[in-house]
């Protein structure tokens, strides 16, 4: 025998199942209880940067949109920091970085405006990882390069939750017109397979004067998106 | 301030995405296995909530969607306990956040047409925010089974729907309690989803009758464990990097 390890261990997660919107957003459920619904103001009217929608479907393996799937999104200013203690710099008053984002019930689309993200310092603030100058993350075929202290193309970053999803499923948006960064980016750089990267880059398009970013997330199958273990 | 990353987290103690007994799951689970991160200043940061988010009223489900003078029909229980992290510290100042169905196992739900009848004074969510000590509280009635289609005879155990944030993006979690004594436990797919008996165990609130109010309502005790964090060990290694 040996001495016990005292940590606890991390709850179980459980799907969020189809009646996610009674606790989250009950306004989609179909009533109204709170003086405030939580996520539905990303960016606050202070945030500088280029005002953007996100719009998109999540598609199941049979091809057909997932229409009772709640998102919340994660992202840092225009200046690439977030709104919490850790992240160095300010952001502007009323800037919160965080939303939640529902369905058209009957169509599975989704869509939510904030601004659009600067690049993010990626792990040089962070006071772990190998002693020495490591491999550049992808370099090395058991997978021990440094994902580094480059600084992270411009992202979002994604938790999707759904009646049938059993733990929630983290991902990342990135911008088709940020390839440069994007070719430098350490996240993207570590999926081995290149063909899978493009899912994760969301695609620009204007209407009425507004720009408008197309993500469409497929849970499984064919073009499958990049979920990573965070 | 030391910026460690999160302990990674042990897939094994969660359900994994494909359940095939658990229907839904096998159309909606990514069939890639996972890309391992190592965490960013994106992945160790996340929302920061405050009282001005919420009302004092939100956490009390009994009388939060009553009309005045009236409350929920059915067994009133407080649901109580503490938000802790993986090292036993408690996570102070977190968003918790809940919802069920009412006494009959009925959802307040565009989508939920059961036969069971709504409660006009039972909306079915609340939300509060952990003081000091990671503690938090519910005031609500017990919610009723409910039956599904999955196999043509489930039925959900009663359960009450939890989403809870700690302080970064990484530690996000939804799950589900259930109550102490409960037959259908056993019996349910999405709970045996999870693949441990250990980890069913720890979702299942155990009956506290210290916490009771007494000739007002029983109490149930849960708490919940976020991810912990590493501490830096060697801080000025890589300070400067
Ligand atoms: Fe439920």
């Amino acid at each position: 025998m040996v001495q016990k390890l005292d940590y606890l261990k991390e709850t179980p997660s459980q799907t969020a199942g189809p009646y996610v919107h009674i606790g989250l957003a009950p306004g989609a459920a179909g009533f109204d209880i709170y003086r405030q619904e939580l996520g539905w103001d990303i960016a606050g009217p202070n945030a500088k940067g280029e005002r953007i929608r996100v719009e998109g479907i999540v598609i199941d393996g049979t091809g057909n949109p997932v229409k009772d799937v709640l998102i919340e999104t994660w992202q840092a200013n225009a200046d690439g920091v977030y709104a919490h203690p850790e992240s160095e710099g300010e952001v502007e008053e009323g800037f919160r970085g965080w939303g939640r984002v529902i369905t058209d019930f009957e169509t599975g689309e989704w869509g939510f405006d904030t601004v659009k993200p600067g690049p993010v310092k990626a792990r040089k603030s962070l006071g772990t990882g190998p002693l020495h100058p490591p491999a550049h993350a992808g370099d090395d075929w058991l997978g021990r390069g440094d994902e580094g202290h480059e600084d992270m193309a411009p992202h979002i970053n994604l938790w999707i939750v759904a009646r049938g999803i059993n733990i929630g499923l983290n991902t990342r948006l990135y911008f088709d017109d940020e390839a440069e960064a994007n070719a430098k980016d350490p996240v993207l750089n570590l999926i081995e397979w290149h063909n899978r990267r493009p899912t994760l880059i969301a695609k620009r398009s204007e209407r009425d004067g507004k720009v408008v970013y197309r993500f469409d997330i497929r849970l499984q199958g064919e073009g499958e998106t990049v979920f990573f273990d965070v | 301030m030391s910026q460690a990353e999160f302990y990674q987290r042990d897939r094994e103690r969660h359900p994994p995405a494909l359940t095939p007994d658990y229907k839904t799951s096998v159309m909606r689970s990514p069939r890639a296995a996972l890309i391992s991160l190592q965490q960013s200043v994106s992945e160790i940061t996340g929302p920061v909530f405050g009282h001005n988010d919420i009302d004092p009223i939100d956490n009390d489900l009994i009388h939060n969607y009553a009309k005045d003078g009236e409350s929920a029909i059915g067994e009133r229980i407080i649901m109580h306990g503490r938000v802790l992290d993986e090292n036993g510290r408690p996570v102070p100042n977190t968003l918790v956040e809940a919802w069920q169905a009412n006494a009959g196992g009925r959802y307040r739900h565009k989508k939920d047409t059961y036969l069971a009848p709504v409660d006009p004074n039972f909306g079915g969510c609340g939300r509060t925010i952990t003081d000091e000590n990671g503690y938090y509280f519910f005031r609500t009635v017990k919610p009723g089974a409910y039956p599904w289609r999955n196999w043509v005879n489930n039925w959900r155990p009663a359960h009450i729907h939890l989403s809870v944030f700690g302080t970064s993006f990484s530690q996000r979690l939804i799950t589900q309690c259930y109550f102490e004594g409960d037959p259908l436990i056993a019996k349910c797919p999405i709970v045996k989803t999870i693949p441990t008996q250990d980890g069913i165990d720890s979702l299942v609130a155990a009956l506290d009758l210290n916490a009771t109010v007494p000739l007002d309502s029983i109490a149930y005790k849960f708490d919940i464990v976020l991810r912990g964090r590493r501490s830096t060990l060697f801080e000025n290694r890589l300070e400067g990097n």
